[in-house]
């Protein structure tokens, strides 16, 4: 249910967001979803791939400093307050977001969001038990 | 004044300065004569500068022997600048080089136990008496530090706990269920007691630490006064290097008012570090000195490439000796940014103490209309990377923050990539000063 997540430490100068693409794309590794959080200085890239072992492994090569962190994605109709009712459990249960991204299935019909939380296990308990739809790890990472 | 002043030996540390020069010029002799008998380095030195131990008839001539460097300890490694035979020698200590071969060090009985007085003298001049039970962090070994303060504790009469170094939550449980009263560390590592201490909730009050003697490393009065109100303690300074002697050299006395220098065992010269000129009393400059009743190990106008300065008045405490400040840190890599010393190594600490590991970093000094600007570069790795972009600008803000309470100037940190800094030979460049060019 949880998927992995790689975050990579960029410099704020230009070029740098193509390197990491770059050396994903020379190794055949597909990106599924990203954001990237920045500030003046330096920004936090965060990929889903479709290997994260090994996009790990020639990430480190290549000197970049990188994690792994587990994140889930939840299915939200592609409609008007889908993402409000999610928020609301999560809110009830006191299960704090540390961030979230989202972005659109091939088929058009649902939104796919990412979530980070401070304690995922709680989140997937409260998420599950309210009925919501936690996407299988294997569904995201081929989306 | 807010405690009793006591002394470990009233006559030697309240001399008036006539006799102190008296006896200085005394023991300049007999040690001159002892090392131009046993010390072939010092035999060599006398005769290339063609000024023989016995042509010095006032301390003012001391200028004209040469100096004793780190180099020459070791080029002369290990026991070369020994003036007495091993069988004579009864303590082994040696000095952490960080490059090459550390400095072996030795002591006779004798010289044991003038050490032993003089770390008495200012752990008393500090406040610690017989009441006392000192908590000795500083890790036992070859390095001075920990015996020079362990045997001064036990002449004054104070239970000594020899804790040693490191494991700090186990610290903090001997510190509250033995009680100890006074802390020695390092400074640095007293304000990683103070980080652990809030971490758990720890109240300093409720222990019964009351005063605190730091060494082993330079520190700001910023610093000071983080320790003094995180530990509620009164935080004190020494100063000694194994070379000398180890701790002992000098210490401040509860009024904080500079290190009184142990003149009746040694002879400080402040020099102008480029030209080696004798600097008139008051200047800040390199602290050279010679030992004056060392038996083992003397030394001869050694360079401890310490910058200071001397100030001669009588203290408030009474003592004549001379006081001196607070080390500015190292003639080799001191920088001066708005106006204040800063020292890479200050730097080094913070940031290991920050997160435990000691990542690359580099200095940028540069000039913005025409104030000096620090810019800190820290290469990122994975133990200071975090995912989440609340807890890396965290990192960024108790580094800076701690930045200026270590160095007592403002500093930017700035997170780059790794290996993103420039290496000469493997070793990152510590160091870009872009204000000359």
């Amino acid at each position: 249910m949880k998927v992995e997540q790689i975050s990579i430490f960029i410099e704020n100068k230009s070029g740098r967001l193509a390197e990491v693409t770059g050396v994903l794309g020379e190794n055949s590794i597909n990106i599924r979803a990203l954001s990237l959080a920045d500030t003046s200085d330096f920004g936090i890239l965060r990929l889903i791939v479709d290997d994260s072992e090994k996009a790990l492994k020639v990430l480190r090569e290549q000197q970049f400093t990188v994690s792994i962190t587990h994140v889930i994605g939840v299915a939200v109709s592609d409609s008007p307050g889908g993402l409000t009712t999610i928020l609301q459990i999560l809110d009830k249960n006191n299960v704090n977001v540390e961030y979230m991204y989202a972005f659109v299935e091939r088929s058009g019909d649902n939104a796919v969001i990412i979530f980070r939380f401070d304690d995922i296990d709680e989140a997937i308990s409260a998420l599950s038990k309210n009925g919501v739809k936690i996407l299988p790890s294997k569904r995201i990472t081929t989306i | 004044m807010s405690q009793p002043v006591n002394f470990w030996n009233r006559t030697a540390e309240c001399l008036p300065r006539e006799e102190i020069r008296q006896l200085q010029l005394d023991r300049l002799q007999n040690t001159l004569s002892l090392v131009a008998n046993k010390v072939p380095c010092y035999q060599a030195k006398f005769k290339e500068s063609g000024f023989q131990p016995g042509d010095i008839q006032s301390l003012d001539d001391l200028c004209h022997l040469p100096f004793t460097t780190k180099d020459d300890l070791r080029v002369n490694y290990p026991y070369g600048m020994f003036a007495v035979p091993m069988r004579d020698v009864v303590r082994i200590h040696s000095s952490s080089g960080t490059t090459g071969k550390p400095t072996v060090v030795g002591y006779t009985k004798e010289d044991i136990k003038i050490w032993t007085e003089l770390v008495a003298r200012f752990m008393t001049a500090a406040g610690v008496t017989t009441e006392d039970i000192v908590h000795i962090a500083f890790g036992y070994g070859l390095f001075t530090g920990a015996f020079g303060l362990h045997y001064g504790s036990e002449a004054i009469g104070a239970s000594v706990i020899p804790i040693s170094g490191g494991n700090t939550d186990k610290q903090l449980m001997i510190m509250q269920d033995y009680r100890s009263s006074a802390l020695v560390c390092t400074p640095s590592y007293g304000l990683t007691l103070a980080d652990r201490m809030e971490k758990q909730g720890i109240d300093p009050r409720s222990l019964a630490l009351r005063v605190g003697l730091f060494g082993a490393e330079p520190w700001s009065e910023q610093m000071r006064i983080e320790l003094e109100q995180r530990l509620g303690i009164i935080a004190t300074d020494n100063y000694g290097l194994s070379e000398i002697m180890g701790p002992g050299v000098a210490g401040e006395c509860f009024l904080k008012q500079g290190m009184h220098f142990a003149e009746d065992h040694f002879l400080a010269e402040i020099i102008d570090p480029d030209t080696g000129a004798v600097l008139p009393d008051g200047s800040v400059g390199e602290l050279v000195i010679t030992s004056l009743t060392k038996q083992a190990f003397p030394m001869i106008r050694y360079r401890t490439r310490d910058i200071t300065r001397f100030n001669y008045d009588t203290c408030e405490c009474g003592r004549t000796l001379a006081r001196m400040e607070k080390t500015r840190g190292r003639t080799d890599d001191m920088l001066i940014i708005k106006g204040v010393n800063v020292f890479p190594t200050q730097i080094e600490e913070v940031l290991f103490q920050i997160e435990g590991c000691e990542p690359h970093y580099q200095l940028i000094v540069d000039r913005e209309n025409n104030m000096d600007s620090l810019e800190v570069q820290v290469e990122v790795n994975e133990h200071i990377f975090f995912d989440e972009m609340k807890q890396q600008r965290q990192f960024v803000i108790q580094a800076e923050k701690r930045l200026a309470t270590v160095l007592g100037v403002s500093a930017k940190v700035k997170l780059v990539e790794p290996a993103s800094i420039k290496r000469h030979e493997g070793k990152a460049i510590r160091v870009i000063d872009r204000r000359q060019q």
